[in-house]
């Protein structure tokens, strides 16, 4: 009897060699781990296809302008003479506005959903809040060439430039004329669009911290604020400039509403009142009309550039949120 | 009377196989009850962690067998040897022989060997379906091929369900209360007609009016099936079983009559546990 | 009390407090403001028309937007065709099947083509589809919104997957399932609300892209018959019409704003309710 002994051996997967595969093969299970095997890989590939036809159809204009293209201040169709930097310039501070506004409102609505609110009433904002990440980018534009533009033509924009304008150096960002579209109004819509993604990622991270945390540091005297901005807040961090880098992948990116009130002009401008472009607003506007091979090469090679952003920072945001989640950040 | 094994050693667990089986045999022929699994010299590892230390086993046809120990001492994962369940796992390995009527199961088709091996688990776990298609399910993934709903209702009678359920078979087995959600698991086990009943801790989750309907289920089975049965609780081991395992730290320290090993145990450590000294 | 430090830590808190609400319920209020403007505009514009008519040339006013429906819904169709199995299949493949190295670069994959930027999108399906035939259709905009469907389906299908209890697939394979048989008898069915919602959603929010659509998709003033023409869509019509000088068109627009966040928000809707009351996962 004992002479006899087999021995088994699952490894992983379980139970493998050619025959165990036959058999398998016959009962389904290889045939479906191929199946879904392949079409896992089949969005690797598409990713690789992706970043190779931005590659390959950039050429033109990578050949032309090499590492110019991000320095050259001109964009010219007329003369084929094209340059990245104001798109970049515009992309830049578009988004820079954007977080100005957003990151702190968004941090103060999180603390709020966290911190205070009654759980019910803070999933129930929360799920408003989703919600408002699901309204179309079109329609934000719509509202925002119908509402915000006007104001900012009517109201803000000789207020800010009345005020602050006349202020040494910060005055140089509002100054000139003033049509309503442009930077600022640009960043003001974006805020807005990005304001949910900064909320709703806090939220989760902030709701991670221990409560024995906030105890600790209620024990020892201090106000909820105290507690909350002092404790809370630093321990949760990581997470928190996680939210901020995905919100900021999410501007850079953001095309239909910007496209609509930035006012469309190639242009580096000190104000932020004035019009301008940024990377997905230009293809956006003229990848259809782009006669000549090269002003479209010009306009993909803007679409690499975009991509390879949006891929570092989502990167960055996801190392970022994980260490959070995982360990707890640390105290400061 | 009783067979023995016992394996702190290595070499232990080498030698220790000739006289506990010879043993076990011996008690076989004498109460003239064909042995349904056979199991020898078995070890099982989770990675480089070792369960299961050269245990031997008969698991006599048409008889309960219990399986009793404190918890983590293997019990559980032994059980799940005999249907080949914890292939599952990853990074498992299992070394000796398992025979079930003679046949050595690794070598079997895993697919037949769990029709032929039935198992009902800890906690209930029915399929989000009706409960027709619960207790039919196995007869589908098999392709039976004739009518479904006689032995649907043989099944739910074999399992003291039938009369409470009969008229809402195509309600969710989830409106069932957890007692019968067992029942119903049981009976979709036992749908496709197995020689052997596995079941690991099946009344952990239940209260003791329901345990009592388990018990008298299992009695009334024994006539049809072979059950072993992984239980934290003496009491039904000593009920409802015919003979009975005790394991400790992975090893089968003894195993013979439920009553005899109740009543006179061999090993102090035996003795120890069911007079509830430790575990 | 009269302490005037305490007293200041004391204002602080209540100040800085209330100006967390004040962000908050500030922010919950733009989507109050959002809808109550679109029902308020696009309500009066909305007519049968805008459901039943072509668009009528510069000039002329009424006219609606059913090129744009039909044309929207084409687009979804093919988005739907296209993207759905990809993500269903990868997404059991991640939750069931996957080793751990090439899981994580799976994963890390359908992420990092989440985070795409829609117009990138629309220039890979450019270059993928119109370039080779050289005129834009409607199989170009499927394709890029059907890129954008798979990522999501991905992540919503694994993770409702994962929340499937072990002692279900155990009690299947107990019984002699295999484990594809397994999967598909017992597991999908038990997440399919989940997956089913991850799914509405993902629609939903490529229902509302505009960006992939602009140069591949493109725009028709007419119906088009078929896949292989420029087709109107909702989106689309609603950037030509507001960036358009015509009053008539802004109305247009608004009613068609109306109409599309409408579909997308009883779509977001409809899944949260879908997933509170059967629950992502039903188990026992």
């Amino acid at each position: 009897m004992s002479a006899t002994a087999t021995t088994i051996v699952n490894e992983v997967p379980p139970q493998a060699g050619p025959r165990a595969f036959l058999r398998r093969l016959r009962g389904g299970d290889e045939i479906a781990h191929l199946i879904t095997l392949i079409f896992a890989a089949g969005i690797i590939l598409l990713t690789s296809m992706l970043v190779y036809e931005l590659w390959v159809n950039s050429h033109l204009s990578r050949a032309k302008f090499g590492w110019m293209f991000f320095f050259t201040k001109v964009w010219d169709p007329n003369f084929d003479n094209f340059g990245a930097a104001p798109f970049i310039y515009g992309t830049l501070v578009t988004s820079a506005v954007a977080l100005a506004i957003a990151v702190p409102l968004g941090l103060a609505s999180a603390i709020f959903l966290s911190e205070l609110a009654p759980r019910k009433v803070s999933d129930v904002i929360s799920f408003l809040i989703d919600l408002l990440a699901a309204v179309p980018s079109v329609i934000y534009g719509l509202l925002g060439i119908f509402i915000v533009v006007p104001v900012m033509r009517t109201t803000i924009g000789p207020a800010l430039i009345n005020t602050v304008g006349n202020v040494p150096y910060i005055g140089a960002l509002f100054r000139g004329p003033n049509y309503g579209v442009g930077f600022l109004t640009a960043g003001i819509v974006l805020a807005i669009m990005v304001v949910p993604f900064i909320i709703s990622v806090s939220r989760e991270v902030l709701l991670t911290v221990p409560r024995e945390q906030r105890e600790a540091a209620m024990a020892l005297g201090a106000t909820r604020w105290e507690s909350t901005w002092k404790v809370v807040v630093p321990w949760a961090r990581t997470g928190i400039m996680g939210s901020v880098f995905l919100a900021l992948a999410r501007a850079l990116g953001e095309t239909m509403a910007v496209t609509m009130v930035i006012g469309n002009a190639p242009t580096i401008a000190a104000s932020l009142l004035s019009p301008g472009d940024t990377i997905a607003s230009i293809i956006a506007s003229q990848f259809t009309e782009a006669t000549g091979d090269l002003y479209l090469s010009s306009l993909i090679e803007l679409g690499l550039v975009l991509f390879l952003i949006t891929f570092i920072l989502n990167g960055l945001a996801r190392i970022l949120i994980v260490t959070t989640e995982r360990g707890g950040g640390r105290p400061a | 009377m009783w067979s023995v094994s016992e394996g702190s050693h290595a070499t232990a667990a080498k030698l220790a196989p000739k006289v506990p089986m010879n043993e076990t045999r011996s008690m076989a022929s004498e109460k003239e009850t064909p042995v349904r699994f056979q199991i020898s010299d078995l070890n099982f590892f989770y990675g480089p962690k070792q369960a299961i230390f050269g245990l031997n086993l008969s698991i006599p046809v048409n008889r309960v067998t219990a399986l009793i120990g404190p918890s983590g001492c293997g019990k559980s994962t032994f059980l799940r040897t005999l249907n080949r369940m914890n292939e599952i796992i990853r990074n498992t390995r299992v070394e000796g022989n398992i025979s079930l009527d003679g046949q050595e199961i690794h070598g079997m088709d895993v697919v037949n060997l769990r029709r032929r091996v039935g198992m009902v688990f800890q906690r209930p776990n029915p399929f989000p379906k009706s409960i027709y298609e619960n207790v039919a399910y196995g007869l589908r993934i098999n392709g039976y091929k004739g009518r479904l709903d006689d032995l649907v209702e043989s099944s739910l009678h074999r399992a003291a369900l039938w009369e409470e359920v009969k008229d809402y078979l195509h309600k969710s087995a989830f409106a069932l209360s957890g007692g019968q959600q067992q029942r119903l698991c049981i009976a979709r086990a036992l749908a496709v007609n197995p020689e052997v009943l596995l079941l690991d801790e099946p009344c952990s989750a239940l209260d003791p009016v329901t345990t009592a309907k388990i018990e008298e289920l299992m009695f009334h089975l024994k006539d049809s099936c072979t059950m072993a049965i992984v239980t934290h609780n003496m009491q039904q081991a000593a009920r409802a079983s015919d003979f009975t395992a005790f394991m400790l730290d992975g090893k089968l320290i003894e195993h013979s009559e439920t009553s005899k090993l109740f009543t006179t145990p061999k090993d102090p450590r035996t003795e120890a546990y069911i007079t509830g000294r430790f575990g | 009390m009269s302490d005037p430090r305490i007293m200041w830590r004391r204002a602080l808190n209540y100040v800085m407090l209330t100006l967390t609400g004040i962000a908050a319920l500030g922010v919950v209020s733009v989507l109050f403001f959002i809808l109550g403007y679109l029902i308020w505009n696009g309500g009066k514009s909305l007519n049968w028309n805008f459901f039943t008519q072509l668009p009528k040339p510069v000039g002329e006013t009424g006219g609606g937007m059913a090129n744009a429906i039909v044309g929207s819904l084409k687009l979804l169709m093919l988005a739907a065709l296209m993207g759905l199995p990809v993500g269903l299949l990868a997404g059991v493949y991640l939750a069931e099947f996957g080793g751990k190295t090439f899981s994580f670069v799976v994963r890390y994959t359908t992420d990092l083509l989440n985070g795409v930027p829609s117009i990138v999108i629309g220039i890979f399906a450019y270059s993928l589809v119109v370039l080779p035939v050289k005129h834009f259709s409607a199989l170009a905009g499927g394709v890029a919104l059907g890129m954008m469907v798979i990522p999501i389906t991905v992540r919503s299908t694994e993770e409702f997957l994962k929340a499937v209890p072990g002692s279900l697939r155990e009690g299947a394979m107990a019984l002699g399932a295999s484990k594809w048989k397994t999967i598909v008898t017992v597991v999908l069915p038990a997440a399919k609300a989940g997956i089913l919602t991850g799914m509405l959603l993902a629609l939903a929010r490529v229902a509302g892209e505009t960006a992939p659509l602009l140069f591949t998709a493109f725009g028709n003033r007419f119906g088009s018959p078929g896949f292989g023409q420029p087709t109107a869509s909702l989106p689309v019509m609603i950037y030509t019409y507001a960036i358009a000088p015509y009053d008539d068109w802004h109305r247009q627009a608004w009613a068609a704003g109306l109409v599309l966040l409408g579909l997308v928000l009883v779509a977001n809707l409809g899944a949260r309710l879908l997933l509170n009351r059967g629950g992502a996962v039903r188990s026992v």
